[in-house]
């Protein structure tokens, strides 16, 4: 078995890798610039939806259930997709998965592909894999562009090149496209990408896309996107084969409109993004005619096997976190060694891994709980941290692991706002563990502390909320 | 069945052998599913959708849609649109020109001035057109290649919300559908929003009775 999550293996601890990165303004400029715009539309687009809170509880059971069904249900979407001409593999792992894609696209005598924006593709580093057998994997999506012409890594789920300004988009684009006169132009450089894709989605045979979400019940597949190179990728190609993570499934086709409500407003902050592509298999004389689909384990029954940590697995992979998070802003994506940044990479990655690498990821929260309030899914992302955390502090020596929380601590409380963000989860956090205004009995590795003294609980007020009110009533 | 899938499945069985059951039907549905917008507020919400994404919105009655097609197309600099097959002819205008899509090569579609198609459904809170892919939806690559996208929607097609759109679409659901909000964008490049990236870059709606 070789479990791969992108170069997280061999990528420097989060603590190492963020300090030098906290260094680079210029990032930092950037990543803020960004995650600020996005959360703020999102907020705005959030705020009209007065059953947003409904939504989010349906969707958390809708992927709970999933997961206690998966085996009918990954059965139930084989059986479905099969019998509408798709063809359906299994992938153990990252090696599996490639070897098999690999051959289809050998099978096919193809020694070029298009793809549509995937994270598990970069997971099991697919184009790694698809270059060192003499084909080349061209990126469609345009941040991915960005990133694959700047030989770059992804830093953010959705917007995976975040941290690039339209001066360095400008120099990557000059240097590849051989175009010397492009300006910084938005506009321009969009542009510059529409003619150098569309030749490629004119001519190239087979195209590689990831999912959003997978039907069981019908066997449909559903891509979410904006910029339209997706439905390129999915309609123009004679082939397409379609990598998804076993998470991804859904019972029925109507639960769309739960997903498809909480995906693009949590996301892009946008009421519905521009494009969805939704199909079944293969329609004769309309799109791809060979349709495979490849079903990625790649650790996600480990995950699964953890009572706590499974709720990882009801990611939609909207990237809402990683823009609330204080200390993803500070760091930027880069600094998590893994293609899965922010606080859905801080407990991904390394539960993908088997806890057996990146393990100060878990590390990389202030626990102030902003990821939980976002995420469409309802992840409690802080417990998920915890709770890995005293995993970590099963297997190694603690005292290094607590520094690094206090270095991380630090990043947070640094700023009034964060402290009493922080202080506003600690007292939700806090109350199963109350009793008689003491806290007796912590969880996790917090147990070693409260083992031997009892702790006073976070204030209902703190100082600040009081000082701020008395001037009020004055 | 082959190795990897039964280790798979074996796997799964494994990890939640201790854990109970969680039905669908318990799952909440407090989320509204249906919404009281009558006709008249379904159409000026999704119009005001539309103008947000930078479209022009006609309206008509039923015998003057091929006027406002000509209209719309003069107002794009367009003289001629592709058709899909389904494309009710009566609807044409005389004075422009369409060629009926039977099978054009993509390099054809690349170079069309626009096309004109009708559509399945459409959804005013989010200001969505739905495509099913046949009759006069026309095939994925249709909608696609051409710059100009001029879409016939009838006021009865127009739901109010999302869950009704896609309940709506359970009917065709194994029918490829692609659904359309605004014209292709990206923000990309420091988050500036830019329309028009692969996709058509303009998209013009009629709405028509009934
Ligand atoms: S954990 Fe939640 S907020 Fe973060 S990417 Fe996944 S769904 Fe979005």
């Amino acid at each position: 078995m070789s479990i791969r999550v992108g170069e997280a293996a061999e990528a420097p601890e989060f603590p190492t890798a963020a300090k030098r990165l906290i260094q680079d303004s210029q990032i930092r400029r950037n990543v803020r610039h960004a995650t600020d715009v996005i959360r703020g539309k999102r907020n705005r687009v959030v705020a009209e939806l007065d059953d947003w809170e409904q939504l989010r509880a349906s969707a958390h059971a809708i992927k709970e259930h999933t997961l206690r069904n998966l085996v009918r249900y990954l059965e139930q979407f084989e059986a479905a997709c099969t019998n509408a001409g798709g063809e359906v593999h299994w992938a153990q792992d990252a090696d599996e998965a490639n070897q098999t894609i690999v051959g289809l696209i050998q099978a096919e005598k193809k020694s070029e592909v298009i793809k549509v924006k995937t994270m598990t593709s970069d997971e099991i580093g697919l184009n790694t894999a698809l270059e060192a057998a003499g084909i080349i994997p061209s990126e469609t999506d345009l941040a991915d562009l960005i990133v694959q012409l700047g030989r770059d890594q992804p830093s953010h789920i959705v917007v995976p090149a975040l941290h690039r300004n339209r001066a360095e988009i400008r120099q990557i684009f000059r240097r590849e496209m051989n175009l010397p006169a492009l300006s910084d132009d938005p506009e321009e450089l969009a542009a510059a990408a529409r003619a150098y894709l569309r030749e490629k989605f004119l001519r190239v045979d087979i195209a590689i896309s990831g999912a959003n979400f997978v039907i069981a019940e019908t066997g449909t597949v559903c891509v979410v996107e904006s910029e339209g190179n997706g439905r390129m990728c999915l309609s123009l190609p004679q082939v397409l084969i379609t990598l998804i993570g076993i998470e991804k499934i859904i019972p029925r086709f109507e639960d769309l409109e739960v997903f498809l409500q909480l995906l693009p407003r949590s996301a892009t902050g946008e009421r519905m993004n521009p494009y969805n592509s939704i199909w079944t298999g293969v329609s004769p004389g309309d799109g791809p005619q060979r349709f495979h689909v490849v079903l990625l384990d790649n650790g996600r029954t480990q995950v699964l096997a953890d009572e706590v940590g499974r709720q990882t697995l009801d990611c939609i992979r909207c990237g809402a976190c990683l823009n609330a998070c204080p200390v993803y802003q500070q760091t930027g994506g880069h600094a998590y060694g893994s293609v899965y940044a922010g606080p859905i990479g801080a407990i991904l990655t390394p539960q993908l891994q088997s806890m057996q690498h990146s393990q100060t990821l878990p590390y990389a929260s202030s626990l102030c709980g902003a990821c939980y309030e976002v995420c469409p899914a309802k992840i409690n992302i802080p417990e998920v941290l915890l709770h890995l955390r005293s995993k970590v502090v099963e297997n190694r020596d603690a005292p290094v692991y607590e520094r690094v929380a206090m270095k991380i601590a630090a990043l947070a409380l640094k700023n009034a706002d964060r402290l009493s963000a922080a202080q506003s989860v600690g007292r939700i956090a806090q109350k199963p563990f109350e009793r008689d205004g003491v806290i007796a009995n912590l969880p996790g590795f917090l147990r070693g502390w409260t083992a031997v003294r009892d702790l006073k609980p976070i204030p209902k007020q703190s100082f600040r909320q009081w000082w701020a009110e008395r001037d009020q009533s004055k | 069945m082959s190795i990897a899938k039964q280790v798979i499945l074996t796997r799964i069985r494994d990890a939640l052998a201790r854990s109970p059951q969680i039905t669908y039907e318990s799952c909440p549905r407090e989320y509204r599913r249906a919404s009281a917008l009558d006709v008249r507020s379904r159409i000026e919400l999704f119009e005001d959708r539309l103008r947000d994404y930078g479209s022009r919105v006609y309206h008509c009655s039923s015998d003057q849609i091929a006027d406002s097609i000509a209209l719309a197309m003069r107002n794009a600099g367009k003289t001629a649109l592709v058709i899909p097959d389904g494309f009710p002819r009566t609807w044409l205008p005389d004075e422009c020109t369409f060629t009926l899509d039977n099978g054009l090569s993509y390099q054809a579609l690349d170079g069309a001035e626009g096309v004109l198609t009708g559509c399945a459904a459409a959804i005013a809170e989010t200001g969505t057109i739905v495509l099913r892919h046949s009759g006069a939806d026309g095939r994925r690559a249709l909608t696609l290649l051409p710059d100009y996208h001029l879409c016939v929607v009838r006021q009865s097609q127009i739901v109010a919300s999302v869950p009704e759109g896609i309940q709506a679409a359970t009917e065709f659901a194994t029918s490829p559908i692609t659904t359309i909000s605004g014209p292709s964008a990206t923000s990309d490049i420091e988050m500036t929003r830019v329309k028009g990236v692969h996709g058509p870059r303009t998209l013009d709606v009629i709405i028509t009775e009934p």
